[in-house]
């Protein structure tokens, strides 16, 4: 290697070249003009500004080559302050550039440690004004006042417990429950058997008492899909076909992967995608996981019909919905 | 004589110094040297942006309503008249369609805060490729790794505060990774969001994150980060007059002030132009944010988006012990990967110096060429990122280009395996010939292009010397030589901490082994004596 | 006298009667007939090759009986059908058939077993009778989880998309709903109720005629194409601007 060897040595700051502004005088005649421009661009944006603003209806659209319809207002404000910014910008740039000394200056750096004298007057006064205290004499006092500092400490994090309850059932539980009947979302309708074709699907809920007023944090569990196939298409173990009615399948909506709504059914693979993160759930064998990031199945909700023939929720779900959590499964 | 103008400045320069002694430390700092290169402006452009946040900011908090509660739309936007929708939304949308610039300062404040994270990604770039976090501006490093991480919150919080669909659904993805968590994670979420989610609070309390806690935090930080540069003064690139003892470039006043004040409003300019002529996060078209609702294509904005790409493309994995879950498939890309790159990245610089073994100061930048491994390692980072960033638009990627989502996130998969290492192979291998190709300036001079036939017959082309500042310039880089491991004495007894030397100096070897050796005096001068 | 009067008079009204009451019956019927007629040339030369002889379907198609007319007209009229090549997705293109050919088709299908009417105009008048909010929470619910929000379209698996609905007529995007083509499901009248689908189809034109309301749409789709612009556009600009700015004047 060849850092021991000498190197090439310092040619020091190129010869200084002067712009044409600094010669000639019709030169920085025509520069001062050019900035001078700049700044009166400036000025006519902001007239541009003004007037879109008071004047231009916020209801107009105009039709731009490359943009298309878009409103005029915005674009006459947008534009005007826009160019109104820009002009001041490059007009001092210019300005600069051309006119203001362009000659390189150089400064000296300074090393960042303090001098050796520095260093050592300061180790010096704090030993000496620190030593004063005697703290390490002082056991007591330096015991209580940590005792003292640790305890306050925690007032911050005890102030804060109520922002919010502790989970308890509440990651447990959704609305579903036995004879809770299916309705549409929106319009809250209940549905029958027959409103489903093979190959369709429904986005459900559970009927309340006040549907008008459903909390978005129960919507947030309750959501659900109905799906219909034809009942020899189902591949599932006796007890999940019992939780089905006529082909008919229920599934939570919310992905058990990270909770956006599972509503992607492509009627001929009979997959469900959930758009976020592309897991994808295979109805037939109960929605289990055949790509993607999730780990786990969506929970299937037991369905059947009422005495009116209305479809209703044979059973809370078996499981807890949405993500998963470190206590899901105590 | 004096003037007018000369008596008013005078009168205001006595009434301040009087009271604050001000004219010796502004007189120094009016005569600050800066260094003039368009590569020191990227960071120009994340600060003018952060103030352009602040002033498009206060316009809108005139107007944004944080609350979520629930209530029926009447305004101007037909297609939404009747829904039922939160405050915030519903106020988000009085300032787009009935506040007379509204929509404007929506806009500007979106593009500002995509210009923000941007230029602190490309000025991060530039410090890292050029090595100007070395000693001593490892602690400015850290603070600008900690503005970054601030800032991607900062955005993404911001974002989700008109609660329209797209938004929310991202805050359901931030509430599933908080519930992940091990043994607290349902009650680090359940405190966050007031109990489940959505809840009703979490709008507001992250309004008061957004406007008023982290923007004072930076405030801090950038006022630290600024002063810390001030102090140090600025870096500057290797070239003739430039040594590590001295800074080359214009004062203050007049020059840099015009040129950094004019490119402030040119910033603000652009910034704003972007908000008149491209549409940014039209949300009327979302709608407001239900959990039974999702759109096809729903992506974080862009700061955020390799941290989508690494959660689709992960494996599925959870554990189950005991009754206890613990989701990998959400901890892994979410928490663990991400805290491992911004940790690495924050402590980079002082594994470099580790690596090298390098106490002293450092003022002169280096040619990324001149440091082949760290520039390799970027280059490995990026490409990483670039993969992950690819992924998280994969059904997007999908549909315009007809494409299929599954083969996409299996090339990603794979592709974020074996690609950053083969970048990092060929990165090195570039700056390697690139440090050979300045050798051959330097010995033989620029090839002209010019082709002469000598007298006997034989074709040569012109090689014309380049100027002794540029010959100045490629060879004025140190090239240290990498640590050795202290091995055993006399005795044959390995010495104390053998391992930790062992290790450093694998990674000394790593860094510094392979260099392609600058021309010395001596050797041009060899040339000289005897060239064509 | 009077009971053969009697006779002439009831045969020549009977005779005027019969007369006058077929012909009518008869060229409707006869129309008919000629339209599935044609209907059934058409398709024996342009889809019985994947379809089957008997429109039952085969290997590579699924069979025609009972999709009705609708899903005839959505398939051809949207150019889906015949399908260029054997993809996953039939895609839409110029179609092949013009309407009087389509009609045919449509009347042959709808022949072999009942299904999906084509929707008539009177059926279809969104303006008087959807409601546009309604139809936007219905699009949001139902469908932008395919479609997206926006209506620009979606990717599904291994290849297939849901394709845009800009520039798609408010008939087919009423046939595709309730014949649920392709991968798309069904969506019967009684989950959706027409009235429902005729609110969504005014949704999906007003966002089709809405202007931008803040300068070019960069494609609606969000966030991918805003921070691309970002960069280029942004820090492009701006890099290009720091050159100059840093550039020695002449």
């Amino acid at each position: 290697m060849s850092n021991q060897l000498e190197p090439l040595a310092d040619p020091g700051l190129p010869h200084h070249v002067h712009r044409k502004a600094d010669t000639d005088p019709a030169a920085e005649k025509r520069a001062e003009r050019q900035v001078s421009i700049l700044f009166l661009l400036s000025t006519a944006g902001t007239l541009l500004f003004i007037y879109s603003f008071i004047w231009i209806p916020t209801d107009l659209f105009v039709f731009v080559p490359l943009l298309g319809n878009i409103n005029a207002h915005n674009l006459g404000i947008g534009a005007g302050l826009g160019f109104a910014l820009f002009f001041i910008g490059a007009g001092a740039v210019h300005w600069a550039k051309t006119l203001m000394p362009d000659e390189e200056v150089i400064a000296q750096r300074h090393q960042m440690r303090s001098s050796d004298e520095d260093r050592a007057s300061f180790v010096e006064t704090v030993k000496a004004e620190a030593g004063k205290v005697q703290l390490g004499r002082r056991s007591m006092i330096k015991r209580s006042l940590g005792l003292a500092l640790g305890l306050v400490g925690l007032s911050p994090i005890i102030l804060l417990r109520d922002l919010g309850p502790l989970p308890e059932q509440r990651l447990l539980k959704t609305t579903w429950d036995k004879g809770v009947r299916i309705v549409t979302d929106p319009g809250n309708r209940p549905m029958k058997p027959e409103d489903l074709e093979v190959g369709a699907i429904a986005h459900v809920l559970p009927q309340i008492d006040d549907p008008e007023h459903r909390k978005l944090s129960d919507i947030a569990k309750d959501a659900a899909i109905l799906i219909r196939v034809r009942p020899a298409e189902l591949k599932l173990s006796e007890e999940r076909m019992s939780w089905t009615h006529e082909g008919i399948i229920a599934f939570s909506k919310i992905c058990s992967h990270m909770g956006c709504p599972v509503a992607l059914y492509e009627q001929q693979t009979k997959h469900l995608l959930c758009p976020c993160h592309q897991s994808t759930f295979d109805v037939p064998t109960g929605a289990k996981v055949i790509f993607g990031p999730a780990a786990r199945p969506l929970p299937q909700l037991a369905i059947t019909v009422d005495s009116e023939g209305y479809l209703v929720a044979a059973a809370p779900f078996d499981e807890p919905v949405g993500p998963s959590f470190w206590e899901r499964n105590i | 004589m004096i003037t007018r103008r000369e008596k008013i400045a005078g009168g205001v320069a006595n009434f301040i110094d009087e009271r604050t002694g001000a004219a010796k430390w502004v007189k120094k700092n009016l005569q600050k040297v800066f260094p003039d290169h368009w590569s020191f402006m990227l960071g120009e452009i994340a600060l003018y942006s952060f103030i352009i946040l602040l002033l498009s900011g206060t316009f809108l908090t005139f107007w944004f309503v944080p609350s979520q509660e629930e209530l029926v739309y009447n305004g101007s936007y037909q297609p939404l008249n009747g829904v039922k929708m939160s405050a915030a939304y519903e106020s988000t949308l009085n300032i787009s369609f009935d506040v007379r610039g509204g929509l404007l300062m929506r806009q500007v404040h979106h593009w500002a805060a995509l210009l923000f994270l941007a230029a602190m990604v490309a000025h991060l770039m530039r410090v890292f490729f050029t090595g100007a976090f070395r000693k001593p501006r490892e602690l400015n490093w850290i603070f600008g790794v900690a503005l970054l991480t601030l800032g991607i919150v900062e955005g993404f919080l911001g974002y989700s505060l008109p609660d329209d669909l797209l938004s929310g659904t991202g805050i359901r993805i931030a509430e599933a990774i908080i519930q992940a968590i091990p043994v607290i994670g349902t009650y680090l979420a359940f405190f966050a969001f007031g109990g489940d989610f959505p809840g009703e609070l979490f709008i507001p309390r992250i309004y008061t994150v957004h406007v008023l806690l982290l923007p004072g935090i930076f405030l801090a930080l950038i006022t630290v980060h600024l002063m810390l540069v001030w102090y140090q003064k600025h870096t500057q690139y290797p070239g003739a007059g430039r040594t590590e003892k001295n800074v080359v470039g214009y004062p203050l006043l007049p020059v840099y002030m015009a040129k950094a004040g004019g490119f402030f409003f040119i910033v603000f300019g652009v910034t704003v132009l972007l908000g008149a002529f491209a549409s940014i996060n039209p949300i009327w078209i979302f709608g407001p944010y239900t959990p039974t609702q999702i759109s096809a294509g729903s992506q974080p904005d862009w700061y955020m988006g390799w941290l989508d790409g690494l959660v689709r493309m992960a494996p599925p994995l959870e554990t189950y012990l005991f009754g206890y879950t613990i989701s990998w498939n959400i901890l892994i890309p979410g928490l663990i990967v991400p805290g491992i790159i911004f940790t690495g990245m924050a402590l980079y610089p002082f594994i470099e110096a580790w690596a090298t073994g390098d106490k002293r100061e450092h003022h002169l930048l280096d040619r990324p060429r001149n440091a082949p491994t760290r520039t390799a390692i970027g280059a490995m980072s990026l490409t990483f990122m670039v993969v992950a960033l690819i992924n998280g638009g994969n059904d997007l990627i999908a549909t315009h280009f007809n494409l299929s989502i599954n083969q996409i996130m299996w090339g990603t998969r794979i592709g974020i395996i074996i690609l950053p290492p083969l970048a990092y192979v060929i990165t090195k291998r570039i700056c390697l010939s690139l440090q050979r190709y300045d050798r051959e300036l330097v010995l033989h001079g620029r090839e002209t292009g010019r082709l002469v036939m000598l007298p006997h017959g034989e074709y040569i082309e012109v090689h014309e010397p380049i100027s002794p500042e540029k010959a100045y310039q490629l060879t004025q880089h140190e090239q240290a030589l990498p640590l050795e491991a202290p091995g055993p004495d006399t005795n044959g007894v390995a010495p104390r901490g053998s391992l930790k030397s062992k290790v450093r100096a694998r990674l000394s070897k790593a860094m510094l082994g392979e260099q392609i050796a600058k021309p010395t005096a001596d050797d041009v001068k060899a040339l000289e004596g005897g060239h064509h | 006298m009077a009971p053969t009067l009697l006779v002439v008079g009831l045969f020549l009204i009977g005779g005027i009667y019969s007369i006058a009451a077929t012909p009518n019956n008869a060229t409707a019927s006869n129309a008919r007939s000629a339209l599935i007629e044609e209907g059934k040339n058409i398709f024996l030369r342009g889809c019985s090759s994947c379809h089957g002889l008997n429109a039952e379907g085969g290997k590579v198609a699924p069979s025609l009986i009972g999709v009705g007319a609708a899903s005839v007209d959505f398939q051809v009229a949207t150019g889906r059908m015949p399908m260029g090549d054997m993809s996953v997705q039939a895609m839409r293109k110029k179609p092949v058939y013009n309407a009087q050919e389509i009609a045919a088709l449509a009347a042959y299908v709808a022949s072999l077993a009942p299904g999906p009417a084509i929707p008539t105009a009177e059926q279809l008048d969104y303006e008087r009778d959807g409601n546009i909010a309604e139809g936007g929470e219905l699009f949001r619910t139902n469908c932008a989880m395919c479609h997206n929000a926006a209506a620009q379209g979606g990717a599904l698996t291994a290849g297939k998309y849901a394709p845009t609905l800009m520039g798609v007529e408010p008939v087919h995007i009423y046939e595709a709903m309730i014949t649920g083509p392709q991968a798309m499901p069904v969506f019967g009248d009684r989950a959706i109720t027409p009235e429902e689908k005729l609110s969504i189809i005014k949704w999906v034109k007003s966002v089709e005629s809405e202007g931008n309301f803040a300068g070019a749409s960069l494609g609606k789709v969000g966030p991918v194409t805003e921070g691309l612009v970002a960069w280029v556009v942004g820090i492009g600009s701006l890099i290009a601007i720091a050159v100059w700015l840093a550039t020695k004047a002449r």
